[in-house]
């Protein structure tokens, strides 16, 4: 698995201004790396007002398993759900804090 | 669960799929704490719950339905086994039986083999995988009950031949069990050796193969201890007998004095009875439509097709999770009043701030068409699709896939909760098969209107299936066309009688699973002049069969090639329900893009491009299609990610198939990097593969003439129906739509470019 690294400041910019569709190389490595990592929480979203408030939520993967809603204030835009999953990851593998707003 | 999360506490289903004015469909629900819920019929117009979407439409509709009935729960009777009523000649005080087991889940607990025990488990006997994993015969008499086992585990995905013995005079209880194949270290073969005292009592007791006879509720069978695996072979005889002379006699079973019953699952391998070929013909009937034409412990390889050797597909594989009819109680049912217009309706269930909508088809009156266009729901598609489990099970694995966070709805929570509401075509069972059965006899919770797919889109966000061609709908009404709807499934019953009535037909956004009947149907009846509007991608991919007795089942194997979550295992691509090869209808001889003119040419879940014109748009047979469009792209809007061109994208490809007079109008442009070909793409991986990339992963936008004066247009893409409604409809999506339409439904015929020239 590739490591990241922290002084790629310019993939976080791009993903910020682009969380979803066409992405570099880089960043799309990044994100693979991000969201199979075995040491993250698994986050998903769970839909609280259909297609427009969303809570974060953490759901490993299999049959049988607890869906948990985590304490962090709803979502009413999923690419601001990606955002802050987003940070979320680059602290835990980074240390560093990114800005809250997109 | 978190106490925090939403959760579906009303579900139902219908008996049937559409019907007709006169006939009469009955709805049947079920409640977790809610008393009294009120049902409406209404009529679906659109429910794109996307803030660009046109937002939820539907039309009250005054039938004696409308009322308040009481909330019940009604319970799923899950998992596959087979019945043998109970008969007196299938008592013995002694008895041996066997059999031959490929298991899948040893170690998952009880699971009952071959069993006559009465519910409480203190009368009868039982041949079961114990706790250990081990083959094990329980006796249970007024003395008490007896359990011997063999000790050791059978071999996971390993034939054995399993069995035990009880003599009565001595009360002397053997068991074995002897696998095909054994490694150093493990060796799964095994005896045991007990007594059991007192006399054994089944009268009245019914017998049940891979499950124990359980509760009986109305029409729903329950069973318990169900078993994961194939079963082959079982046999029951009057008298005790050591291993060695059960396995000699398993072949030869009809000529022992003593044999009581041997089932032949190779036997009437299409229907859902389990012959006894012994002396008293025990036959017994399958529930819950485990999956057959299943490789027995015999198969050598030297046949793939199971009807060319039958006795090699001896087999059934049974699950725990296989459901086919809840066969719940009627709460309510509707007789189609006449006069009311072809459409998608649906019962509406409502009880403070829980609801559900449960679906169906109004047709035209039978043997007619009230117009000369039919919307011809995917309904096949649908079944294949329904209950999907992808997101609540793939978690994070689904990120990396789609390009985005799933967003998990209050079905998704329930299906990961309730497996007893069974499984898509996309899913594996609990054992790690794949699930090749899928039945609309329960509740589909994600063909409703306003549920999208949890991983299709950022958070679950784009309109799929059932939900993504509801705005078809809405587009027809508000452009003021006239059409009828008919299913798959009327198709597949009636063909092209059925077609014929009309002049043009148009599919949803994908209608990817086609039984041989409805391509026939399809493919003759353009023949004959009618015009087909594709409006979708990875269309006419799969090939299914239909049950022939269970309306509403249907059968998928994943053989060979195409995108697939499971691959069905060798030997095993025929299908047990019309005994035809399974798999791609391309691996078939019968390509998409013969019918279509494009063919699946890619996937991608995050964003969706646009088309852009080409030089051939200006070709004056495409005139029609254009007329007052200058604009050289074509839908970079929508709410399926944004464009017309996405999600799953057809082109076309002369060289697969495609009409030598097809016109390419307009190709995609603008997929991601998540856009990947299907397998049947890839003879050979390559580095230039993805979305941005490859020239061959696009969307096509096609038009040919058919030699019968009919015509097919192709959007080539699932999202193009999402990109109807935009702007009010003023955009020109719908604008080459309707022009499409317009001509398409002009009795005049297309007349082509004519012989061709050189």
């Amino acid at each position: 698995m590739d490591a990241i690294d922290p002084a790629r400041k310019d993939l976080v910019e791009e993903f910020r201004a682009r969380p979803v569709g066409r992405q570099s190389g880089d960043l799309r490595r990044l994100l693979n790396t991000m969201r199979r990592h075995p040491d993250l929480p698994p986050y998903i979203l769970v839909c609280t007002r259909p297609q427009r408030e969303w809570r974060l939520a953490s759901k490993p993967a299999g049959r049988g398993v607890t869906t948990t809603l985590l304490d962090h204030p709803p979502f009413h835009d999923p690419l601001e759900a990606e955002w802050q999953v987003f940070r979320l990851r680059w602290k835990a593998l980074t240390g560093e804090d990114l800005p809250h707003e997109r | 669960m978190s106490a925090d999360l939403p959760r579906k506490r009303i579900i139902g289903y219908a008996d049937k799929l559409s019907l007709a004015p006169g006939e009469t469909i009955a709805f049947k629900a079920s409640c977790e704490d809610i008393a009294q819920y009120r049902a409406d019929i209404v009529r679906l117009v659109c429910a794109d719950l996307h803030p660009q979407g046109r937002g939820w439409i539907e039309e009250e509709i005054a039938t004696p339905v409308s009322g308040s009935y009481p909330g019940r729960e009604q319970a799923i009777p899950v998992g596959s086994w087979a019945l043998v009523e109970s008969a007196l000649g299938l008592c013995s005080q002694s008895l041996t039986v066997a059999l031959q087991l490929w298991p899948t889940t040893p170690h998952k607990g009880e699971q009952a083999l071959l069993a006559r025990m009465d519910i409480a488990g203190s009368r009868g006997w039982m041949l079961l995988i114990d706790d250990a994993g081990a083959i094990a015969l329980r006796i249970a008499t007024a003395e008490g009950v007896t359990t011997v086992s063999t000790g050791v585990a059978v071999q996971e995905r390993v034939w054995s031949f399993v069995g035990a013995s009880f003599d009565a005079a001595s009360g002397a209880i053997r068991v074995w069990q002897r696998p095909q194949k054994t490694w150093p270290g493990h060796d799964a073969t095994g005896d045991g050796e007990g007594s059991a005292r007192g006399t054994l009592d089944t009268a009245g007791l019914s017998l049940g193969i891979a499950a124990r006879p359980g509760r009986v509720e109305g029409p729903r069978r329950f069973c318990l201890d169900p078993c994961n695996g194939k079963l082959e072979a079982p046999r029951l005889y009057g008298r005790a007998m050591e291993a060695g002379e059960a396995l000699a006699l398993q072949e030869t079973a009809a000529r022992e004095r003593s044999l009581i019953a041997a089932w032949d699952f190779a036997r009437d391998t299409m229907g859902e009875r389990v012959r006894d070929t012994g002396p008293s013909a025990h036959d017994g009937c399958l529930i819950n439509v485990p999956t057959r034409a299943m490789t027995g412990h015999n198969w050598d390889c030297s046949v793939m097709d199971w009807k060319a050797a039958p006795q090699q597909y001896g087999a059934i594989h049974f699950h725990d999770d296989d459901i086919a009819d809840s066969g719940w109680e009627t709460d309510f049912a509707l007789t189609v009043p006449q006069g009311l217009k072809s459409g998608i309706y649906a019962a509406r269930l409502v009880a403070g701030e829980q609801s559900d909508h449960i679906p169906f088809v109004v047709r035209a009156p039978r043997g007619t068409a009230t117009a000369d266009a039919l919307f011809l729901m995917p309904s096949a598609s649908y079944l294949a699709y329904a209950n999907e489990h992808g997101a609540i099970e793939s978690a994070g694995a689904m990120d990396a896939f789609s390009g985005h966070l799933s967003g998990l709805s209050a079905q998704d929570l329930l299906l990961g909760e309730r497996p007893d509401l069974g499984y898509s075509l996309y899913c594996h069972h609990g054992d790690g098969s794949g699930v090749a059965v899928s039945s609309r006899l329960r509740p589909v919770l994600n063909m409703r209107p306003g549920v999208t797919n949890a991983w299709v889109g950022p958070a679950g966000t784009f309109p799929w299936q059932f939900n993504a061609d509801l705005p078809l709908v809405d587009f027809l009404e508000h452009e003021g066309f006239a059409f009828d709807v008919a299913t798959d499934e009327d198709l597949h019953d009636e063909g092209l009688d059925l077609l014929s009535r009309y002049r043009v037909v148009l599919t949803g956004s994908h209608p990817e699973y086609y039984s041989k009947p409805m391509l026939d149907a399809l493919d003759g009846w353009l023949q004959r002049g009618g015009r087909l509007m594709y409006l979708g991608g990875n269309g006419f991919y799969w090939r299914v069969a239909f049950h022939p007795e269970i309306k509403g089942v249907m059968e998928l194997r994943r053989g060979e090639d195409g995108i697939r979550d499971w691959v069905s295992q060798g030997g095993e691509y025929y299908q047990a329900f019309d005994g035809a090869y399974g798999g791609m209808w391309e691996r078939q001889g019968r390509p998409i893009h013969a019918l279509a003119g494009v063919g699946m040419a890619g996937q991608g879940f995050d964003i969706s491009g646009f088309y852009r014109r080409t030089a051939a748009s200006r070709d004056p047979r495409a005139a029609f299609v254009f007329e007052g469009i200058e604009d050289e792209i074509i839908g970079d809007f929508g709410t399926v990610g944004g464009g017309a061109a996405g999600i799953e994208v057809d082109r076309c490809d002369f060289a697969k198939g495609s009409p030598p007079n097809t016109l390419v109008l307009a190709s995609s442009e603008g997929l991601s990097d998540l856009y990947y070909p299907g397998p049947e793409e890839i003879d050979n991986a390559r580095p230039f593969m993805d979305g941005s990339q490859n020239p061959n992963l696009r969307a096509d936008m096609t038009f040919h003439e058919t030699a019968g004066g009919g015509a097919v247009f192709s959007t080539g893409s699932i999202a193009w129906i999402g990109s109807l409604s935009w702007n009010g409809f003023d955009n020109n999506v719908a604008g080459v739509t309707a022009n499409v339409l317009r001509r398409f439904l002009d009795p005049e015929p297309f007349q082509g470019i004519g012989k061709t020239t050189t």
